[in-house]
């Protein structure tokens, strides 16, 4: 499973791991997209904790939640953005639209101990 | 300056979006032989994904067609990728490079000139309507040494 939702007090958490692609994100956005049609939250989390990879389609995907969100008047948070994750955000001016959190240094320095291949 | 090649690999693939991960995964692991860190890494896979991802949805958004991937590292750690498509070509290249235009709707961000250019050192856009489309990206690797 690329997504794992939750809901609880007002908030739809999508917790997103692995890749995300222009490939993987259109499952991605399916199963987020239904549960936000369903339960129309007042604030979206996309949580990219577990998110080995990305590229500018996950910012695609941000930004297509939000314009969902706009529409009944929810508010959207990015949360645990790689260095990386924060840069991309940052080059589309999502930080004027979303709240975006970057992961802390404490977070940062426990990934710094695992290798990627 | 004059680059000294010491390495090359050539890929061609069909242009269906599960081979995003493939390519940016092969060409990741051909510059790994310059000891690049895991940040430069990140940036040259960033970039692949983002100019095979246009091949796929911009030059055969209805048909199929070959990706060719030319990667070729040089002895001042200079990786040097060619993305090329023999897809339908960009009309206005400067109007595709600028930052949140997307031809696609809203679901894409329209950032992917912008993060190859921020990512990597240099990027050059060779196109011809009905021809296709040629992407290069430069990154020297400083590398784990440093």
């Amino acid at each position: 499973m690329p997504v794992q939702l939750h809901y609880e007090k007002c908030r739809l958490t999508a917790f997103l791991s692995g890749e995300i692609d222009h490939h993987s994100a259109a499952a991605l956005r399916g199963q987020i997209d239904q549960s936000m049609m369903k339960l129309h939250p007042p604030t979206l989390v996309l949580d990219f904790g577990e998110v080995s990879f990305m590229d500018s389609s996950a910012v695609g995907l941000v930004m297509g939640r939000y314009k969902q969100l706009c529409a009944y008047g929810g508010e959207l948070e990015a949360v645990n953005l790689s260095p990386v994750a924060y840069r991309m955000m940052q080059l589309s001016g999502l930080q004027a639209l979303a709240r975006l959190k970057p992961k802390t240094p404490s977070e940062l320095g426990a990934e710094k101990e695992k290798t990627y291949v | 300056m004059k680059h000294t090649l010491i390495n090359q690999v050539k890929l061609e693939m069909d242009s269906r979006s599960v081979n995003e991960g493939f390519a940016r995964a092969a060409v990741s692991a051909f510059a790994a032989q310059l000891d690049p860190t895991v940040e430069e890494l990140t940036d040259i896979k960033t970039a692949v994904s983002e100019a095979v991802t246009n091949c796929i949805v911009h030059a055969y958004p209805d048909t199929r067609g070959k990706i060719t991937l030319w990667v070729r590292v040089y002895g001042d750690g200079l990786v040097r990728i060619l993305v090329k498509d023999r897809g339908c070509g960009i009309a206005d290249i400067a109007k595709a490079r600028e930052p949140l235009y997307s031809s696609l709707g809203e679901e894409r961000a329209g950032l992917g000139f912008a993060v190859m250019e921020s990512f990597m050192d240099k990027l050059s856009v060779r196109s011809r309507a009905g021809a296709g489309t040629s992407v290069t990206l430069e990154k020297r690797i400083k590398g784990r040494a440093q």
